[in-house]
This record gives structure tokens, C-alpha cells and sequence, in this order.
């Protein structure tokens, strides 16, 4: 019952979709205001519905209801309640209606602003959200949908469907299959839900650079327009991002963050493209050039957005990641066509349209070197995009299939990266306009000085890999300019208004935030570089089995066995935990437990390392589980990760300064003149 | 300088170069028995085992892998090892019988050198396009000199002070 | 919708003088160099795309098809080529060591085989996919096969049946027609001979 009113609700959602769709196309047409307005309406309606939707499916998860496929899929009896809830995200069906539910909820949210100025665009913007809601309803309703419930055909066949076929009576399955063990950390309860946020939130601002291609107002109005949407969208996609990646730290066991599987690589792109986006609009607010070339990356985030959410549900990758083959593979396909196409016609119609007054005085002024860090970060979505697709064209060619994997990606990034962290050591120096060798040399010394002093440092430690070496020295560079840069605008303000150095801070922050706060985000790019570089040149492992009261030795660590209990728990697992001593130099540090859970009713293991933590490195040590675990012996794999730590206060740090630079200012007086101030475009600004 | 006799010398010599040669034996001998373990350790069957991946599954490189097949390959991998082959050895074995796709990059041959080719070949050209295109906005600095400071950082305090007294205007 | 073109076609003028290079027109659209290097590298990609899909869902290999021909080279040496069976039907069934489901219709495989046999036409070929040898013959002696047995060199031969995984069994006639798949194990001899029986020529 519940599930059939769920299923109406987005049956209605999907109509009222495709009216507002007709309503605004026609109201452009015929330049009526009231056709226009309907169609808002529309839009406004659809966010109940989808919501309503919504509810159902978490209803029917939460009270047990396994007649309904999609509920003995994800959830089980012995489930705990918050993860049948988080289950709406668990399997394909229920993550395209939460993908559903909140790209109308952003999309109403943009149609509730004031929109007196910038009438024009609103049309566009409802059709854009509208069809792409539009798109995903539709993929759940005839493709993925949730409210399938389970029937026995008379042949005794169990088959799903909505309605019920001939002769057959509901299936009702005692238990359900339960959520794959693997989503039940809590990183992986909100690693998906951050980057549907991000995914969704990339719509807004594609929607705006549709509208303005489409009605010919090309100049920096859209930006403006959507500059918070587009920050806040990367900060959760960054916040996805960095989630996937410690989660699979503390989970997945092998002792690493990121591996360069497709599927992680197809929520990078769209980031990559953010990133690129997020410096170049400065220059055109700064100096109006490069209208282009933000419409292409706008229109590239988008597209990588679909394209990706395609690649990982329709099973033309391979990957660990990827939801199971399914059909609506052709479904997404044909979208994907239909708005490459749309996108790029509109961009070649406009072409002309957006040419600017671009004058480059200087090869090493601060647009030019913006212009070189899109580059980068072109070359890095290059050398992803083509990683992944790679295979794809050797099996089609050659019927060979290939693995493109982290070597490649890693070699071939490592000196984009780099050269990324050198232009942020070195732009914030450079001005806007004018900047010469002289003066970039002259801004430059100090933190130069200072970086070589860190490196000095490193050196002592006994790092002597020359790789390693010019990673931490870009890290110190980086860090040295930008503590310097908070530093020369604090001391300006004390000098001048008698502030307190804290307080000179905390007002230069708040009154240029998306500077400041991009410099804070800069910090923790670097922090999350050093530790980078700790794991990835620096890690060490070993295995070995071990019987009760035998050592096993890492970098100087050693651990012994000491015991191992067994036993079940309430939530349908069986637990080996071993208890491990650590010792350093001989001298005992503590215990750690790594353990091995096995999930009856899905029969699959995870094994949960035993870590301890500190600044200066992770020792890791993992149960193996393909060897016999018991307690008179089990084998063991112990990583050694120098530096790690630095990664997640990187991450923590990189969020912080998304936060700054994406805070609303309080006062419009004070946004009006820092764009004022900044039209003066100063030697430092 | 001595002279030493010929045949005293050639006696010697042959001496000196049998010991050196049964040196040479001995020392290779014991190598050899030094380079046979008793048996091959996790970590030596790890270190192979990284750089391959899984058959079957997708994108899991063998050493993590968890499934009974992957520990099968591993104990292949033990056997081969403890038999005296040398990693790359295994790792051709391993494309022998299993295909391309055991290794981590595609090898350079036939149609895969388009995976290493294609990434520096655009961005060389993004580069190159970027040259150009910044070539032609360029303008002479002389020509289009206007109010704002030029110099360096000899203003620096002063300029600072001016853009933040503009700014709280 | 709207109509595409950048501007209305004017066949006696020459390019545009805004643009740099020449001006191609394609379906009477006028496009810079760079505009078309943009559609071309779209509708590549869009056809990388398509093409990939389409043959991951070609999955098994088509019935009434030709059937793929091989060698497959036995654990005990030989070499048994596809194309020398033509006039027989030919059971190739796809197996691993470390496959549950296979195990399952080991026993009926053998049999049917036993049964098979005296007749001269039939002929069953194991095919081992990703394996070990040690564990392989294992399997083999644990279920007393006799048939030709050989592992999948390359993963040549699965990858030209495009199989999803094991077990799979393809029966083909004597033609070299490709007569019927079965996914998954067999769960009874009946099942094995429902597949063979109608091939035979009485």
C-alpha cells in the first residue's frame, strides 16, 4: 500500500516535471510572465513529492516490509534502525530517488530567490533542473524501481514487479539480505550522500551558463550569481571525496586511501574541473577575459557529473565500486548524448558572443599563472579521462582487455601535482597585471628562505629521496608564502587601525573571505601533500603468521600475539578479535585489536585493522582472513604509514577553509566595496 | 725491477688462477645455496604479487585479494619463487596464461603506446595553444601603463594600507 | 527546439573575417577548425561509448552464430582445434577450480560423457579459465573427468565466447553452429542431454 502510494508519488512528481518543462518553454515563447511562474510552481511542487517518495521508501525499510525488493535487498531483521534509514542509499533503486530528492530540493531552493534582476534566466534555469530531475525520475520509474514488490509465479519462479502478474501470489521472504557489510561504517553512511550533494549542486550552476548562453547575456552575471553555489557544491564534493578516502583507509585494508579504481576516478573529474573553474572565474571578475573558456569548464563539470554517475551504475566499467549491470545503461546513454550535444551547440552558437578585452601584460602575472594552473589540472583530467576510457578502446579494437591502473595514474599526475603546489607557492606573490622577475623575486626571497630551512630539517630526519625531498620543499614553500601573506595583511592592520594581531586576523579573514579562505584551503592542500608523501614514498609492510607469543618486526616496531576471543554479536555477525602488543625499541607502546567480522546472513568477512596513531606515523596491523584465524595462530599483515595523520588534518583543514571562503557576508555594503576596492586592482590584490 | 724466471712464474701463475677459480666456484656455490630459502616468505610472495592483479575481480591488485582463487595464484606465486624464478619471469608466466590484464599498465605494444603517448602529446598541445593564445593578448607593458603602482613590493606597506582603507569604505 | 547553425549560410561569401583558419561546412553548418575537432572528438566518444555497451551486452555468444573457433592444448599435451570436431556436436564447458558452482555438474558432465561416448560423435572439451594447474588436476581427479581437459591460455577462448563466468556451457552443432548456451551449472544429466539429443542425426 505504502509502496504503491510512493510509487504515485513520483509518477506525479514525473508529470509535474514535464509540465513545468512545457510551461516554461512555452511561457518563454510567448513571453508570459504567468506561464513562467507556473512553471516555478511546478518546480516547487515536485520537492514535496519526491520527498513523499522518499519517506515511503524509508517507511518500508524501517518496518521490515521484505515483500518490497528493494527492502530484502538492503536491509535485514538484524540491522540496527539508523542503518535501514541510511539503506535508502544503500543499493541503485534508492539511490537514484535520493539523487532525485535532492536535485529538486537545490532546484526549488535556487527558484525561491529573489529573481527581479535576472528574469530572463529563470525560464532556463527551471528547464534545465526540470529535465534533469525529469531524467532520474524516470530512470526509477521504469527502470530502477524501488516499490517492485516480490511475487511467486505458478511455474514457482520468484520475479519482481509493480503490478501483479497473472496468477501469482506475494513472496514475503522471512529476512532480508542485509546491507553489505562493507556500508556499514559510518564513513560510508555519509561518503555517498556528500557526493550526490556535490554531484546535484553542479547543476545549478550548468543551469545558469545554459540560461545565459541561451538568452545572449554572456557577461560575469551568471558567475556572480552562482559563485556560492558553485563553492558549496565543491566543498561537498571534496567532502565525499576525502570521506572515500578514509573510509577506505579504515575499512576496505589494504592499507591505503585512494586506488586509482575508475570508479573513484569518475567523482574526480568533476572536482578536477570545479577546482580549474573556482581560479579561473577570479579572472574574469578580476579582468574580465577568458569568458570561453569558464563556459567550457562549467559545461565540463556537468557533463562529467552525468558522465560519471553513468559510468559507475550502467556496467560498462569494471570496477569493485560499480553497481551491478543493469538496463538502464541505454537510458543514461541517450541522456548523456542529448546533453553533450545541447551543450555544446549552445557554446558554438555563443562563441562570438563571449569574446573579451584580454590583455596579458606579463607572462608571470596572476591571471597568466591562473591560466598555467587550469592547464595542470586539464592535464591531470587528461591523463584521468583517458586512463579511464583506455580500456574501454583496447577491448573494442584489439578484444584485449587491460588494466590501466595506479602506476600509470600516479606517475603521470605526480609532476602535474607538483607543479600545482609550486603555483601555489608562487601566485599569491604575483600580482595581477603587472609583475615582473624583479618584483616576483623580490616578494619571493623570504618564504624562499624559509622553505630551505624546512628541507634543511627534513635532511636531518635522514630523508635522502630526492623525490621526497623536493615534495617537502614545495610543502614548505607553499606553507612559508601563505603564512607570510596572512602575516603582511595582519601587520597592516595593526599598523593601521591598532588591531591585535589575533584580531587583525580574524577581520582580514572575515572581511576577504574567499581570499583568506583559499589560502586556508591552500594550507590544507599542503598538510594533506605531506602526509601524501609520507605514506606513498615512505610505507612499509610485511606478513607473517604468527603462533601465540610470536613477535613479528616492522620499521622498528614489533608486535607479538597475545590471544584471540570469539563470539557473536546481537547484530548478526561472528568476531574474531586478536589482541596484539606493540612494542618499539623494546620498550611497550600498548595493545591493538584488529579483529575479522563474518556477516552470516551475507557470508562475507571484513577485517578491521588494529591502528595506532600518532603525528608522526600509523601502525596499522590487519588480521588476514584468507588464512585460518584461530587462537593458536593467525597470520597477520602490519603496515607502516610515516605521516598520515597529516592527510586527514589536511582534509579537516581544506573543509575549514571552504567554510571561510563559502560564508555569506553579513553586510552587502561590505561585498560592494571589496568589489570596488578590488576594481582599483592594486600591485597586491 | 726483478725479473722473475719464466717457468717459476708460470707455475705460480697457474696456481694463483686455479685458487682464483676454485674461489669463484666455492663463493658461487655457496650463493647459490644461499639464494635457495628454505621457505619463501609472505613478504617475498607480496612483493610479486603487488604488482599483479587479480584475474577475475576487477581492479584488485593480488596481494589484498581475498578470494580463494587469488590464493592460489599467491601459493603459485610461492612455488615459482621457491623454484628460483625471477620476478619478471612470473609476472610473463602470469600474462601467459592469464592475459594482459594481470598487469598493472598495459604493456608498451601495438595499440597500448596510445595510453602513454596521448596524455603528454595534449598537454604539450594545451601548452603550446596556451602560448599561443596569451601571445596574442599580449600587449607592450609600456603602451597601456595606467594609475595603479607599478613597483614592486617598495610600496608594500602603504599599498596594503590603501587597499584595505579602500576596502572598508 | 532552436535551430543549431551559427549563422545563416551566405554561399557566395568567403570565411568569415573573425576567424583565424578556414571554415568547414558540414550539413550546411559553417564551423571553425576548432569546432569540429570539439563535435568529432563528441561523437567519438559517444560512439566508444555506445560500441562498449553494446558488446558488453551481447553476452553470451549469439545462438545460430558460428561458433568461435579455437585450440585448446590439453594438461596432457595435445592439441584439440574446433574447427578438425566439425561433424560432431561439441560440449564446451567453462570451469574453475575455485568455482562452487561447477562442482555441482562435475559428476553429471562425466557421465553424460560415459554416456556419450561409445557413439563417436560427441565430443565434450573442458576449458579451464583463470586457474592453476596443480589445483585444476586436483579438481579433475576429485571428479574422475576424462575428457579433454586444457586451461584458457591468454583467456583466449573465454574472451571470444564473451562469457560472464563460470560455469558456462556451450553445446555446438555439427555444422559449427553455436546450438545453445547454458549459464550456470547443469543441475541434472537430463538437463545435458535435453541439449545434445536434438542434434544427433538417428
Amino acid at each position: 500500500m505504502v509502496a504503491n502510494f510512493g510509487y504515485g508519488a513520483l509518477v506525479i512528481a514525473l508529470l509535474v516535471s514535464l509540465y513545468g518543462i512545457g510551461a516554461a518553454f512555452y511561457g518563454v515563447r510567448k513571453n508570459n510572465q504567468g506561464w513562467v511562474n507556473s512553471a516555478r510552481n511546478a518546480m516547487l511542487l515536485t520537492w514535496p513529492l519526491v520527498t513523499l517518495a522518499a519517506l515511503s521508501i524509508i517507511y518500508l525499510l524501517v518496518t521490515n516490509h521484505y515483500e518490497v525488493e528493494y527492502v530484502s535487498s538492503v536491509t535485514s531483521n538484524s540491522m540496527p534502525f539508523y542503518l535501514k534509514v541510511t539503506a535508502l542509499w544503500g543499493g541503485q533503486a534508492g539511490s537514484l530517488i535520493f539523487w532525485s530528492w535532492l536535485m529538486s530540493g537545490f532546484a526549488s531552493a535556487v527558484t525561491l530567490r529573489k529573481w527581479d534582476r535576472d528574469r530572463e534566466f529563470l525560464p532556463w534555469v527551471i528547464i534545465v533542473s526540470l529535465v534533469t530531475l525529469a531524467f532520474f525520475l524516470a530512470l526509477s520509474i521504469f527502470f530502477e524501481n524501488p516499490f517492485e514488490s516480490l511475487w511467486q509465479t505458478p511455474t514457482g519462479n520468484i520475479t519482481k514487479s509493480m503490478l501483479m502478474p497473472a496468477g501469482a501470489i506475494p513472496f514475503i521472504p522471512a529476512d532480508g539480505s542485509g546491507l553489505n557489510p562493507l556500508l556499514r561504517h559510518p564513513g560510508m553512511i555519509i561518503h555517498p550522500p556528500m557526493l550526490y550533494l556535490g554531484f546535484v549542486s553542479f547543476v545549478i550552476p550548468y543551469a545558469f551558463a545554459i540560461a545565459a548562453l541561451v538568452t545572449g547575456r554572456t557577461d560575469d552575471r551568471w558567475i556572480r550569481l552562482t559563485r556560492r553555489w558553485t563553492l558549496v557544491a565543491w566543498l561537498f564534493l571534496s567532502l565525499g571525496l576525502l570521506l572515500g578516502g578514509r573510509w577506505a583507509y579504515d575499512v576496505l585494508g589494504w592499507g591505503g586511501y585512494w586506488g586509482w579504481d575508475p570508479v573513484e576516478i569518475a567523482a574526480f573529474m568533476p572536482w578536477l574541473t570545479g577546482t580549474a573553474f573556482l581560479h579561473s572565474v577570479m579572472i574574469q571578475e578580476k579582468r574580465g577575459m577568458l569568458k570561453h573558456w569558464n563556459m567550457i569548464l562549467v559545461i565540463l563539470t556537468y557533463n562529467l557529473v552525468i558522465f560519471g554517475t553513468f559510468l559507475t551504475r550502467s556496467g560498462v566499467l569494471s570496477s569493485v565500486h560499480a553497481f551491478a549491470q543493469s538496463a538502464i545503461g541505454p537510458a543514461f546513454f541517450a541522456f548523456i548524448g542529448l546533453t553533450f550535444i545541447i551543450s555544446l551547440s549552445l557554446l558554438l552558437r555563443r562563441w562570438n558572443e563571449l569574446k573579451s578585452e584580454t590583455q596579458m601584460t606579463s607572462m608571470i602575472s596572476r591571471e597568466a599563472l591562473f591560466l598555467l594552473n587550469n592547464l595542470l589540472f586539464m592535464g591531470i583530467l587528461v591523463v584521468c579521462f583517458w586512463g579511464v576510457i583506455f580500456p574501454l578502446i583496447s577491448e573494442l579494437f584489439t578484444g584485449q582487455k587491460v588494466t590501466v591502473g595506479p602506476p600509470f595514474y600516479e606517475r603521470a599526475t605526480a609532476p602535474l601535482f607538483a607543479g600545482l603546489l609550486l603555483l601555489m607557492g608562487i601566485a599569491p606573490l604575483s600580482a595581477w597585471r603587472y609583475t615582473t622577475a624583479k618584483t616576483l623575486g623580490r616578494a619571493m626571497w623570504k618564504p624562499f628562505i624559509a622553505s630551505l630551512v624546512i628541507v634543511g630539517v627534513v635532511l636531518l630526519t635522514g630523508v635522502r629521496s630526492l623525490p621526497a625531498l623536493l615534495g617537502f620543499w614545495l610543502c614548505g614553500f607553499v606553507v612559508s608564502v601563505t603564512l607570510y601573506e596572512f602575516w603582511r595583511g595582519a601587520m597592516a592592520r595593526h599598523h593601521r587601525a591598532g588591531e591585535s594581531l589575533p584580531l587583525a586576523l580574524w577581520r582580514l579573514a572575515g572581511r576577504n573571505r574567499r581570499r583568506y579562505g583559499g589560502y586556508i584551503i591552500h594550507l590544507g592542500v599542503v598538510l594533506m601533500a605531506i602526509g601524501i608523501i609520507g605514506i606513498e614514498m615512505f610505507q612499509t609492510e610485511t606478513q607473517g603468521a604468527l603462533q601465540q607469543g610470536e613477535r613479528l618486526e616492522l620499521a622498528g616496531y614489533s608486535i607479538s600475539f597475545d590471544s584471540l576471543a570469539n563470539f557473536d554479536t546481537p547484530d548478526g555477525r561472528n568476531v574474531s578479535r586478536a589482541v596484539i602488543s606493540v612494542f618499539r625499541d623494546g620498550n611497550y607502546l600498548g595493545e591493538l585489536h584488529p579483529r575479522r567480522d563474518y556477516y552470516y546472513e551475507s557470508e562475507q568477512n571484513m577485517t578491521i585493522p588494529g591502528v595506532r596513531s600518532t603525528w608522526e606515523d600509523d601502525f596499522y596491523v590487519l588480521l588476514v582472513d584468507w588464512q585460518p584465524i584461530s587462537s593458536a595462530g593467525a597470520t597477520f599483515k602490519v603496515y607502516h604509514n610515516p605521516l598520515v595523520n597529516w592527510l586527514w588534518l589536511g582534509g579537516l583543514v581544506f573543509i575549514l577553509g571552504t567554510l571561510v571562503a563559502a560564508w555569506p557576508d553579513r553586510d552587502p555594503e561590505t561585498s560592494r566595496a571589496t568589489a570596488r576596492g578590488s576594481a582599483y586592482a592594486s600591485v597586491k590584490a | 725491477m726483478m725479473q722473475p724466471s719464466l717457468p717459476k712464474f708460470k707455475s705460480i701463475g697457474w696456481l694463483v688462477l686455479a685458487n682464483l677459480v676454485l674461489a669463484i666456484l666455492l663463493f658461487g656455490v655457496a650463493h647459490a645455496q644461499k639464494s635457495e630459502p628454505v621457505g619463501v616468505t609472505d613478504d617475498q610472495i607480496n612483493a610479486v604479487a603487488k604488482q599483479l592483479y587479480c584475474p577475475v575481480c576487477e581492479n584488485i591488485p593480488l596481494d589484498v585479494c581475498p578470494t580463494q582463487a587469488c590464493a592460489q595464484w599467491r601459493s603459485l606465486i610461492g612455488e615459482k619463487l621457491a623454484a628460483g624464478w625471477s620476478e619478471d619471469q612470473i609476472k610473463d608466466y602470469f600474462v601467459a596464461q592469464y592475459g594482459d590484464r594481470v598487469l598493472a599498465t598495459p604493456p608498451a605494444r601495438g595499440l597500448n603506446w596510445l595510453v602513454y603517448i596521448i596524455p603528454p602529446v595534449a598537454i604539450i598541445l594545451g601548452a603550446f595553444i596556451l602560448y599561443r593564445a596569451m601571445r596574442g593578448w599580449r600587449q607592450p607593458a609600456s603602451a597601456s601603463r595606467q594609475v595603479e603602482t607599478g613597483s614592486g613590493s617598495s610600496g608594500d606597506e602603504y599599498v596594503t594600507r590603501l587597499e584595505e582603507e579602500l576596502r572598508r569604505r | 527546439m532552436t535551430d543549431i547553425q551559427t549563422a545563416p549560410p551566405a554561399p557566395e561569401t568567403p570565411a568569415p573575417p573573425a576567424s583565424r583558419g578556414g571554415r568547414f561546412v558540414i550539413f550546411g553548418l559553417s564551423l571553425s577548425l576548432g569546432a569540429l575537432i570539439a563535435w568529432i572528438a563528441l561523437i567519438a566518444l559517444l560512439a566508444i561509448v555506445a560500441l562498449s555497451m553494446f558488446r558488453n551486452a551481447q553476452n553470451p555468444a549469439a545462438e545460430g552464430n558460428v561458433a568461435p573457433d579455437f585450440t585448446l592444448t590439453t594438461f596432457s599435451g595435445e592439441q584439440i582445434s574446433l574447427a578438425d570436431l566439425q561433424g560432431k556436436v561439441v560440449v564446451v564447458n567453462f570451469w574453475a577450480s575455485w568455482c562452487k558452482p561447477c562442482e555441482q555438474e562435475a559428476a553429471d558432465l562425466e557421465t553424460a560423457w560415459q554416456f556419450y561416448r561409445p557413439r563417436g560423435d560427441v565430443v565434450f572439451l573442458g576449458v579451464d579459465y583463470v586457474d592453476t594447474e596443480t589445483e585444476a588436476m586436483a579438481y579433475l581427479e576429485k571428479f574422475d573427468i576424462t575428457y579433454p581437459n586444457g586451461a584458457d591460455l591468454g583467456t583466449r577462448i573465454s574472451q571470444a565466447y564473451r562469457i560472464k563466468g563460470v560455469p558456462e556451457t556451450y553445446v555446438i552443432a555439427p555444422d559449427g553452429r553455436l546450438a545453445g548456451a547454458r549459464i550456470g551449472p547443469f543441475t541434472s544429466l537430463a538437463q545435458i542431454q535435453a541439449m545434445i539429443d536434438p542434434l544427433l542425426s538417428p
